[in-house]
């Protein structure tokens, strides 16, 4: 199922490109850094430094997996850095102030980023708000509401089980990476194999179309940013387990903005239509190796945006078959450029 | 035509009016709950404490009525401020030299951005998202931690007012910003680029056809909310007495969420620089009355920007959708985001 929909999916071609950056960032650190590729195990885990990126990377590929949906239906979730910090913040007031066990926690916490994404979900569908202006309060409001929870405070926990979810094992490696994979793996069984995806696509391509040929166009987009919500949940939890802590002021800030890229490099276009899950965790993997690899060349981590920019510019360009034609010089009829309205 | 309400206004100024009500009203709350609050004083002082706010948001009003978005201004602002810092400190660079060459980056980062934007048909989004990581990278390779700015200069312009009454002055800060907003008013409503912008932003196609300049007008209007954003980092550097390169995070959001209270639709066309002046003195009034407050922390000016951005799109999308601007509502429909 999933080798057809890579196939099928490949869109184009659009997603050659962010795997030729990542083989070139991974060509990069071969010749500059020769500590990338080693690899070692020790108690039946595997170490070194892919591995880290594995773990490091889940919540952007998380955040991106659920952004893939909610930009294939031609939106855009702003909010999930604050739906992190809310679930973050739920998880750790549940579980320094009560006893309930952990299953339980996630629930809630998940529960409430779920509701966050619904919330956005009605505002888009419903009541016809944009997704940018809508997400953008839900951003704000988050934010907000999240302090609220915490009552400003940092909370630090040191209960086991919340602990060993960013930094348990599973299998060898590391727990985050079965996290991303279940998610995906049941993404992509349900976009695939049933009718959403279909539903989703349809309705991102074209909505007054899928909506006159029987798609509940509402419902989708309804559906996909509470679904957004429910991955931005998970990472948040994952967040707040890396630093057994809440920290609502600052948790997710600006990984929206690393999602929407990991998304759009992947292939997905930001007007909606084809999405390709693949291509966004492979976006999702050139962030975070981009990342690793200014960390180890030593720049400090307030300069690495500026890479973070080119990369940015450089892929968008090559997807742009403006770029493309001016530069492989193919002749065409001269036509007036008229600008696409979606 | 169907007129739904029977106002005595047209419907398209009703988003202007109902920012305005919610200022005043807001603004007489505040005076009844707080005293000293109802004074020139505090007025004066709500125009310069936001006025680096204010020069962005107006310079951001412009690109999203021409139908697009700017995310790079909060990092230009930090980067123009420590670059200012930088000219005067390290390198004896006269403040009204720095200024000026500051003030000529701003509209060429700006003109480079609608260039890609426009040409390559790239989305505005990524194009300015990769500006704001860019300027914001680079604003630490100027130096790493804020520096100071001192010079007799800025101590002449800080002193600088314009007596109003009862010894209250309008500081330097303030007059810009008023001045930055006229310039803006008068562009916007008087010029020939301010009408093919509404123009643009409600039907590029149309516009197109109409043989209006949209590349020419597009990469202009960015360029000038690159102007905006690089004035504003400097009149930030005249309120801190320093540049800061971690200064201005959230800055645009900031700035897009006064455009929007302002009354100005994200889809471009509809809209008016006297709105986002509204808008931002909202803001500024809500964080001042926290301030007057003392017991509110700053995470309620974030629940309450939330919650009134929210009444506002309401508000706005029962206006359109009830009135005969059946257009912005296709507009929505055929641009998604």
């Amino acid at each position: 199922m999933m080798r057809k929909g890579l196939r099928f999916h490949l869109d184009g071609g659009r997603t050659i490109w962010p795997v030729l950056g990542l083989v070139a960032l991974l060509v990069l650190n071969l010749i500059f850094s020769e500590r990338f590729f080693h690899l070692e195990i020790l108690d039946g885990r595997l170490y070194g430094t892919l591995v880290d990126v594995l773990n490091q990377g889940s919540k952007v590929m998380l955040l991106a997996v659920g952004m893939t949906l909610v930009i294939a239906t031609g939106g855009v979730d702003l909010s999930v850095g604050s739906v992190m910090a809310v679930s973050g913040a739920v998880g750790a007031v549940l579980v320094t102030r009560t006893e309930i066990p952990f299953p339980a926690l996630v629930a809630c916490a998940l529960s409430a980023a779920v509701l966050m994404g619904l919330a956005n979900g009605v505002l888009v569908a419903l009541a016809g708000v944009q997704p940018i202006v809508a997400t953008l309060i839900f951003m704000v409001l988050g934010r907000g509401v999240a302090m609220l929870i915490t009552g400003g405070q940092i909370i630090t926990f040191e209960d086991r089980a919340f602990v060993f979810l960013a930094n348990g094992h599973f299998l060898g490696l590391p727990l985050t990476a079965a996290i991303v994979a279940l998610v995906l793996a049941g993404t992509a069984l349900l976009t695939r194999g049933a009718a959403v995806g279909l539903f989703i696509e349809a309705t991102g391509n074209n909505e007054t179309a899928s909506r006159l040929c029987g798609v509940n166009t509402r419902m989708v987009k309804v559906l996909v940013y509470g679904f957004s919500g429910f991955c931005a949940g998970a990472a948040g939890l994952i967040a707040a387990s890396n630093i057994k802590a809440a920290d609502s002021s600052r948790v997710g800030e600006m990984m929206e903005l690393d999602a929407i890229f990991a998304v759009v490099a992947g292939g997905t276009a930001l007007t909606g239509g084809r999405f390709t899950l693949i291509g966004s965790i492979v976006g999702a993997l050139l962030i975070q190796i981009l990342t690793t690899t200014m960390y180890n060349l030593g720049v400090p981590p307030t300069i690495a945006p500026v890479p973070k920019a080119a990369l940015i510019i450089v892929v968008c360009l090559l997807q742009s078959e403006q770029f493309r034609r001016h530069f492989v010089g193919r002749r065409e009829i001269a036509r007036p450029t008229v600008p696409e309205t979606g | 035509m169907r007129q739904p309400m029977n106002l005595p206004v047209a419907t398209r100024h009703v988003p202007l009016i109902a920012t305005g009500l919610v200022l005043v009203v807001l603004f007489a709350t505040a005076s009844v709950l707080y005293d000293g609050f109802f004074s020139l004083r505090v007025v004066v002082n709500l125009l310069s404490d936001n006025a680096f706010l204010g020069i962005t948001a107006v310079g951001m009003t412009f690109v999203i009525l021409s139908g697009g978005i700017d995310l790079s201004v909060g990092a230009v602002v930090a980067f123009t401020s420590i670059f200012v810092a930088a000219l005067v400190g390290s390198h004896q660079v006269h403040p009204v030299l720095a200024i000026l060459l500051a003030l000529c980056i701003g509209p060429a980062f700006g003109c480079a951005m609608g260039l890609v934007i426009h040409f390559y048909r790239l989305p505005p989004f990524l194009v300015t998202l990769a500006g704001m990581f860019l300027a914001r990278g680079m604003g630490f390779v100027v130096n790493m931690e804020s520096a100071g700015i001192q010079h007799p200069f800025y101590d002449r312009v800080l002193s600088f007012g314009i007596p109003v009454a009862r010894g209250v002055p309008i500081p330097a800060t303030a007059l810009a910003y008023l001045l930055l907003f006229v310039a803006a008013l008068i562009l916007a409503h008087f010029t020939r680029f301010g009408r093919s912008i509404y123009a643009i932003g409600g039907n590029e196609t149309s516009a197109l056809l109409m043989g209006l300049p949209v590349g020419r007008t597009k990469i202009l209007a960015y360029s000038f909310n690159g102007f905006c954003s690089t004035l504003a980092g400097v009149v930030a550097t005249f309120y801190m007495g320093s540049g800061n390169p971690a200064m201005g995070f959230g800055l645009e959001l900031d700035a897009i969420a006064s455009v929007v209270i302002g009354g100005t639709l994200l889809t471009g066309g509809s809209g008016y620089v006297a709105g986002t002046l509204m808008g931002t003195l909202i803001f500024g009034t809500i964080q001042a009355a926290l301030v007057f407050d003392g017991r509110l922390n700053s995470w309620w000016l974030r629940i309450a920007i939330g919650a009134l951005l929210l009444a506002f799109i309401l508000l706005q999308r029962f206006l359109s959708s009830r009135s005969t601007d059946r257009r912005t509502a296709l507009a929505q429909r055929s641009r998604p985001t």
